[in-house]
C-alpha cells in the first residue's frame, strides 16, 4: 500500500472568493445557518466514516463558525500569509468541526467529505498539519495545543506581527498538566496576543468533568494565574461576538493573555445528543443519522 | 559544509591531535558559543530552556539575545510544544535541558507535535548517557537514542567532540527538519582538528581504516575506540573505527561496506545496548549483511548510578581498556 505523503493544499480556482473571513461582519442568522450546515457536514463525515466525535464537534461549532466567518483575519487564497491570525484546535478530536469550517471557508474541498478517517485521506482522525493547509500544527494528544499557541504568539510578537493567536481547549483537557504549564508560560511571557477559549461543556469521555476530576471554578483558576478572564453563554452568538471583540480590546490594553470560559452544550443542535457523554465519540447508526439530519435541516429552514 | 557562520573556535580545536594525550574541550560550551554566533547571523534563531540554562550553556545566548530566549521554567512538555509553536511561525528554535527530560518527559510532544507536524525544531539536550556522573541514574539517559531514533522524520545526531558539535549545530541551523542532537556534560578529548575537519551529514565517518574488526562507536566513546585501536595495533590487531555521528537516518551502505571487509563488528555507546547504536547496527546488518556483532554499553537490566565519569566508563565496560579486552578476546579467542 502506498504510504500517505504530504499533498499540496487544495488548488482554488482564481475566481474563488472565500465565503467568509474576518472582514465579514455576519449577522446571527447567517452565522446560525453556517454553523448548522457545518454540523450537517461534520455529521455526514462521521456517519460515512462510522467513527468520529459528534458531541465534541457540535459543542465548539458555533465558536469555530464565529471565529472563521466573522473574526479571524485569514484568507484561504493565502494559507501561508505571515500576518494571518492563527488558530489551534487543541481539542483535536473535534476535527470534523474544523474540517467542516475549513470547507466552508475554502481551505478544504468538500469533495473530500467521504474520505474522513480513510486510508490515504488528508482528513485524518485528528488534524494533521502536513496534509491540510490552514492547520499549522497537528493536535490530537490533549494538553499540547495551548503551549503551541503560546509559541506562535511569542514568535509573532518577535516579528511585530499584528496577527493574533486563538485556541480552543476542551474542559476535560484542562486536567492535563501541560495545559497549566502553558497557562503559567503565557502569563509569564505576557503574550497578550493570545486568546484561549475553553469549551466548557462539563462533559468528557467517562462522564461529567466534575465527577471524573473536578475542574471547579475555571474562571477563578485562570484569574489566579494572571489571565484576563471572560465567561459567556456560548450558545449565544451575541455573547461569543462580544467576548471575542472584548478579547481583541484586552490584547491592546493589557499585557495579559485572555481566556474565554465558554459555557457550551456538548452535542448541540441534535436533541438526543445534547448533554450526553455517550455521544462524545460515537458515530450514529442509520436511523440516528436520519433523525439528526432531519433536526438540523429543520433549523436551516 | 556550507555554514555561513563561523563561531570563533578556541585554539584547542586547531591543534594537532595526539590520541594518547589529547587536549580537552566541553562540547556543551561549544554548543552555547555556536548558538551565540548563529544568533548574530540569523534573527530567526530562538532558544528555549527549562531552568537549566547555566548547565546546558544556553545562558550565553540568553545574555546576548534576551528577547529571543525563553525560559519555560521546569516544564519540559511546555518547552517542547512552545518550541513547536515558534517553529510554525518561521522561527528556528533550539531547545535544551537534560537529555533525560527532553527525551523522556517531553517524548510525546516531541513525537506528536514536533515530528508529526515536521517542524523545524532542534532539540539539543546536554548531560546524556552515564558521563554526567554524580547525579546518578535518575538523570542518566541511557534510553534516549532508542526512543528518539524510532520517531519518523527525526534526525538523531551524536557528536563526538567539540569540533563536531560546532559543525553539527551550524548545519542544523541551516537544514530544515526536526533534529535530536545528543550532547554531554564533561570536557572530552578533541579528536577532530577544526582546520581539516570535513563534515559529511548522514555518513558513518571512518576515523581509522582497518581490516580485522570494525568498532562502531558514537559520541564520547569514539575517543575510547581510537585509543583502544592504538593499543590493539601494538598487538598486531588492525581495527577499523567508525564514528556513528548520525544514528537516524543510519548509513546502511557505510555499515555494510565495513562489515563486509572485517566480518566482525563491535558497538560502543554510553547508552543501553538495547535499542541504541547496538540496536541499529544489529538491525542493519542482520537484514543487509549478517555479521557477528558484540555490543558494549549499559547491559540489559541495569540502570546507571552515581560516580565519576571515568569510574562509570570502567564499571559499565565502555572505556578503552574494556574495548581492547573485548577485541582481543574476540579476535584471538
Ligand atoms: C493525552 C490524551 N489523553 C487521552 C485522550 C483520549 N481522549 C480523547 S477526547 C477525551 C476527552 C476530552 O474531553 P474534553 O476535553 O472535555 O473535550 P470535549 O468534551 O469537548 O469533547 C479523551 C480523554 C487524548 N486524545 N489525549
Ligand atoms: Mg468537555
Amino acid at each position: 500500500m502506498a504510504p500517505i505523503i504530504p499533498t499540496p493544499p487544495v488548488k482554488l480556482p482564481a475566481t474563488f472568493q472565500p465565503s467568509y473571513n474576518g472582514t465579514a461582519n455576519l449577522p446571527n442568522d447567517v452565522l446560525h445557518k453556517i454553523a448548522t450546515q457545518c454540523r450537517l457536514d461534520a455529521l455526514e463525515m462521521i456517519y460515512t466514516a462510522e467513527s468520529g466525535h459528534p458531541g465534541s464537534s457540535f459543542s465548539c461549532l458555533d465558536i469555530l463558525t464565529y471565529l472563521y466567518c466573522s473574526h479571524l483575519r485569514h484568507d484561504a487564497h493565502q494559507p501561508t500569509w505571515s500576518d494571518r491570525d492563527r488558530f489551534v484546535l487543541s481539542k483535536g478530536h473535534a476535527a470534523p468541526a474544523l474540517y467542516a469550517i475549513l470547507m466552508e471557508t475554502g481551505y478544504i474541498d468538500k469533495a473530500l467529505k467521504p474520505t474522513l478517517r480513510q486510508v490515504h485521506s488528508k482528513l485524518q482522525g485528528h488534524p494533521a498539519s502536513q496534509y491540510i493547509s490552514g492547520v499549522d500544527v497537528s493536535t490530537g494528544s490533549l494538553g499540547q495545543g495551548l503551549s503551541c499557541a503560546v509559541g506562535m504568539a511569542l514568535g509573532l510578537r518577535l516579528d511585530d506581527s499584528p496577527a493574533r493567536v486563538w485556541t480552543v481547549l476542551g474542559d476535560g483537557e484542562c486536567q492535563e498538566g501541560n495545559t497549566w504549564e502553558a497557562v503559567m508560560s503565557a502569563a509569564h511571557h505576557k503574550v497578550n496576543n493570545l486568546t484561549a477559549i475553553v469549551d466548557r461543556n462539563r462533559l468528557q469521555i467517562d462522564g461529567s468533568t466534575e465527577a471524573v476530576k473536578g475542574l471547579g471554578n475555571m474562571a477563578k483558576k485562570f484569574d489566579s494565574f494572571d489571565w484576563n478572564v471572560l465567561e459567556i453563554d456560548a450558545t449565544s452568538f451575541d455573547e461569543i461576538r462580544s467576548a471575542c471583540q472584548k478579547a481583541d480590546e484586552l490584547a491592546k490594553t493589557t499585557d495579559r493573555p485572555t481566556v474565554i470560559i465558554a459555557n457550551t452544550v456538548k452535542g448541540r443542535g441534535v436533541s438526543f445528543m445534547e448533554n450526553q457523554a455517550g455521544w462524545h465519540g460515537k458515530a450514529p447508526n442509520t436511523s440516528e443519522y436520519e433523525a439528526a439530519v432531519a433536526e438540523l435541516q429543520a433549523l436551516l429552514k | 559544509m556550507g555554514a555561513t557562520v563561523q563561531a570563533s573556535s578556541p585554539a584547542v580545536l586547531n591543534e594537532p591531535i595526539n590520541i594518547e594525550s589529547p587536549k580537552k574541550h566541553a562540547p556543551r560550551v561549544m554548543f552555547g558559543e555556536t548558538l551565540v554566533a548563529l544568533g548574530h547571523e540569523n534573527p530567526n534563531i530562538v532558544v528555549l530552556d527549562a531552568d537549566l540554562a547555566c548547565s546546558t550553556q544556553t545562558a550565553k545566548f540568553a545574555k546576548a539575545f534576551p528577547n529571543r530566549f525563553f525560559n519555560q521554567g521546569i516544564a519540559e512538555q511546555d518547552l517542547m510544544n512552545t518550541a513547536a509553536g515558534l517553529a510554525t511561525v518561521g522561527k528556528i528554535p533550539f531547545l535544551s535541558t537534560f537529555a533525560m527530560f527532553a527525551s523522556g518527559k517531553a517524548w510525546e510532544p516531541l513525537r506528536n507535535t514536533v515530528c508529526y507536524s515536521n517542524l523545524n525544531v532542534k532539540i539539543a539536550p546536554t548531560h546524556s548517557g552515564i558521563s554526567l556522573g554524580e547525579d546518578g541514574a535518575s538523570h542518566q539517559s541511557i534510553e534516549d537514542i532508542a526512543i528518539t531514533r524510532v520517531i519518523p522524520y527525526l534526525t538523531v545526531i551524536v557528536p563526538s567532540d567539540s569540533t563536531e558539535t560546532q559543525a553539527v549545530i551550524e548545519w542544523a541551523a541551516e537544514t530544515y527538519g526536526p533534529m535530536y542532537i545528543r550532547l554531554i556534560r564533561p570536557d572530552v578529548p578533541v579528536i577532530h582538528r577544526k582546520d581539516d575537519y570535513v563534515f559529511e551529514p548522514y555518513k558513518l565517518r571512518v576515523e581509522r581504516a582497518g581490516t580485522d574488526l570494525t568498532i562502531v562507536a558514537t559520541g564520547e566513546t569514539v575517543y575510547f575506540a581510537l585509543l583502544a585501536a592504538n593499543r590493539l595495533a601494538e598487538q598486531g590487531i588492525n581495527v577499523e573505527v567508525l564514528n556513528a555521528l548520525f544514528i537516524a537516518p543510519f548509513d546502511v551502505e557505510g555499515m555494510v561496506a565495513s562489515a563486509k571487509k572485517t566480518g566482525k563488528v563491535l558497538t560502543v555507546e554510553s547508552h543501553s545496548v538495547i535499542g541504541g547504536l547496538g540496536g541499529v547496527v544489529c538491525e542493519t546488518l542482520s537484514e543487509h549483511c549478517p555479521t557477528p556483532v558484540k555490543r558494549l554499553g549499559v547491559q540489559a537490566g541495569r540502570f546507571g548510578q552515581s560516580g565519576k565519569a571515568v569510574d562509570l566508563f570502567r564499571e559499565y565496560g565502555i572505556d578503552a581498556q574494556a574495548i581492547e579486552e573485548a577485541v582481543v578476546a574476540w579476535v584471538k579467542g
